[in-house]
């Protein structure tokens, strides 16, 4: 699968990547080599395989439905960039 | 001796008999480590902590009170979280976040009264095979043969280079398609990547997280067995890590392996493999023969596909992953133009934090999830994952014990000489590790021999899951058999 210009486009405007038009065709080439490596690929049979979702076969803990911590506001807003009056700031979502 | 050169059992036993102080000790690796700027091994230093650390280890060997590590003095890869300790991954994303909470690992060493001497470089979030992505530049190979200056390897080059140069006695690292293994036979010491879910990776920062499994990085097999036991263990704060009991490591090795039958998998021939690496491999087998081992021929088919299996599986779970990184709750965030909305703050961030290699990565894992193409790269790769860890099944289910193969191919290559053109040539590096990740294999790399440069090469064993102490046994008796001494010339 050849990546074209338009699609590298959109595949980094869904992964939220700035990519300046310029960078384009190489970024593009780049992705059709790294996806061409991949085509080998399509050689294996793998009729009847599922898809594997457990490298080691466990099923998974449980426990009890409670809060287990909390009351830590201070220390979630210690590294933002950006915190005022106890949230997170962005910049404007709305109008 | 300088105390830095020790190894961990030898200071962990000076050290229970009062011949040496921790803080002596800590001292000494400090001493070392300032001393290093060439390497840039070590990227946040932290003596102030090492020398607290290093005194309440001495009140407790003092007190009789010694565990394994009391003492001892580590470096931490970058990518664990260590609470009020920059802690970045290598990347300028995260560039002057310092986690409020501390890893389990870190925990874990830390009960046991391991000493942290500071952060080590490495690629950027884990993605690479020369440390050449870091967002610090790159650590150095403390071997050094003629004029070239080496990496030692990636994404754990920091923590190899530190551990082969003296800086400190052990060094963790994670491993998800070779990273541990990899650096370790470039610069001539062990590394083990444990069963996955043997050690927990709450507060390592993520990068592909079904693959991912952090270990120590050592300079013996002995120091690795008690690193490992130290690190191990269920936690309820990783869902999948596994409520099993951790086994004395070191208690397992005898050096006895007779009986024991080792596969030769003969799809890691592959074209291209320089001689010397072949040769070692056999010497390895012959040696493991002369120990009282049977070495049979194994088929392993999938093999082969196992790189670009893992080059769909790993960049879709890592733009998963990243995709946290938005400029909204640590680290950076990209300055903006008026007018300038959320969107073009996500973008931005992303787009001068993340460097290259991480940004393709992400972008091949975007597309190899988006709608469309998901059954034919992603559903594909899992049913590839799955054949390839049938194959590991099968040969254990007749009778295999360990499986030994090459843990590169090559000896470390120069700084800046691969992959500028062509990333997938830099890839090809992990072809005999990435296929253990796949099937949540126990893998070590021990230093096996010189090659004609004068460069360390490795070779790895491939163990049963849940069976790292036979394991290290297995690597313990490569090792003695071996009976690699060589160390780098200090240059730096």
């Amino acid at each position: 699968m050849s990546i074209d210009i338009d699609t590298a486009r959109k595949v980094a405007k869904l992964a939220r990547i700035r990519v300046e038009e310029p960078d384009l065709p190489k970024l593009a080439e780049q992705l059709s080599g790294i996806l061409g490596f991949m085509e080998q690929l399509n050689e294996v049979d793998v009729t009847g395989v599922e898809p594997m979702v457990s490298v080691t076969p466990m099923r998974l803990k449980r426990r009890a439905d409670v809060v287990t911590d909390g009351d830590i506001q201070a220390q979630i807003l210690k590294n933002a960039p950006d915190a005022r009056e106890g949230f997170f700031a962005v910049p404007k979502v709305v109008e | 001796m300088n105390a830095n050169t020790m190894t961990i059992a030898q200071a962990r036993d000076a050290l229970r008999a009062r011949e040496i102080s921790a803080v002596d000790l800590t001292m000494s690796c400090l001493t070392a480590i300032d001393a290093s700027d060439a390497l840039n091994a070590f990227v946040h230093r932290t003596p102030e902590i090492a020398l607290d650390q290093a005194r309440a280890a001495d009140a407790r060997l003092a007190a009789g009170d010694a565990p394994g590590l009391c003492g001892i003095p580590l470096g931490i890869k970058d990518v664990f979280c260590t609470k009020g300790v920059a802690s970045q991954a290598g990347s300028n994303i995260l560039r002057g976040f310092k986690p409020e909470y501390e890893s389990t690992v870190t925990t874990k060493l830390f009960a046991d009264g391991a000493v942290m001497l500071g952060k080590l470089n490495m690629d950027e979030f884990a993605m690479g095979s020369s440390n050449e992505s870091s967002c610090y530049g790159p650590a150095v190979n403390p071997w050094k043969v003629d004029e070239v200056l080496r990496t030692p390897g990636g994404s754990s080059g920091g923590s190899a280079a530190a551990v082969a140069a003296d800086l400190c006695l052990g060094a963790t690292g994670t491993d998800t398609g070779g990273s541990i293994r990899q650096p370790a036979a470039f610069t001539g010491i062990t590394g083990i990547k444990p069963t996955y879910g043997r050690v927990s990776r709450w507060g390592v920062i993520a990068y592909a997280s079904s693959l991912d499994q952090a270990g120590p990085m050592t300079k013996t097999v002995r120091d690795a067995a008690i690193m490992l036991r130290s690190m191990s263990g269920h936690d309820p704060m990783d869902s999948t890590s596994a409520d099993l009991a951790v086994p004395d490591f070191e208690a397992a090795l005898t050096g006895d392996i007779r009986g024991q039958k080792i596969g030769i998998p003969r799809e890691y021939r592959i074209d291209g493999i320089p001689a010397e690496i072949a040769k070692l491999w056999s010497d390895g087998a012959d040696m493991l023969r002369g120990a009282g081992a049977q070495i049979v021929d194994i088929s392993l088919p999938h093999a082969k596909y196992a790189l670009p299996t893992y080059y769909v599986i790993a960049p879709a779970e890592a733009s998963s992953n990243l995709a946290r990184y938005d400029g909204v709750r640590y680290g950076h965030r990209a300055s903006l133009a008026a007018g300038d909305g959320i969107t073009e703050m996500y973008e931005k961030t992303r787009a001068s934090g993340f460097g290259p290699e991480v940004q393709r990565r992400i972008m091949v894992g975007t597309y190899v999830l988006s709608a469309g193409f998901y059954d034919a790269y992603y559903n594909r790769a899992r049913r590839v994952r799955a054949l390839i860890k049938r194959d590991f099944e099968l040969a254990f289910a007749d009778g295999i014990d360990t499986i030994l193969a090459p843990a590169t191919p090559s000896s470390a290559f120069g700084l800046g000489e691969m992959g500028a053109s062509d990333p997938v040539e830099m890839y090809l590096n992990d072809v005999f590790t990435v296929t253990l990740n796949l099937a949540g294999l126990p893998g070590v790399a021990v230093p096996v021999g010189l090659d004609k440069k004068g460069l360390p090469m490795g070779l790895q064993l491939i163990g049963q899951p849940w069976a790292e102490g036979a394991l290290l046994n297995h690597a313990y008796a490569l090792e003695r058999a071996a009976g690699f001494v060589s160390k780098p010339h200090k240059w730096w």
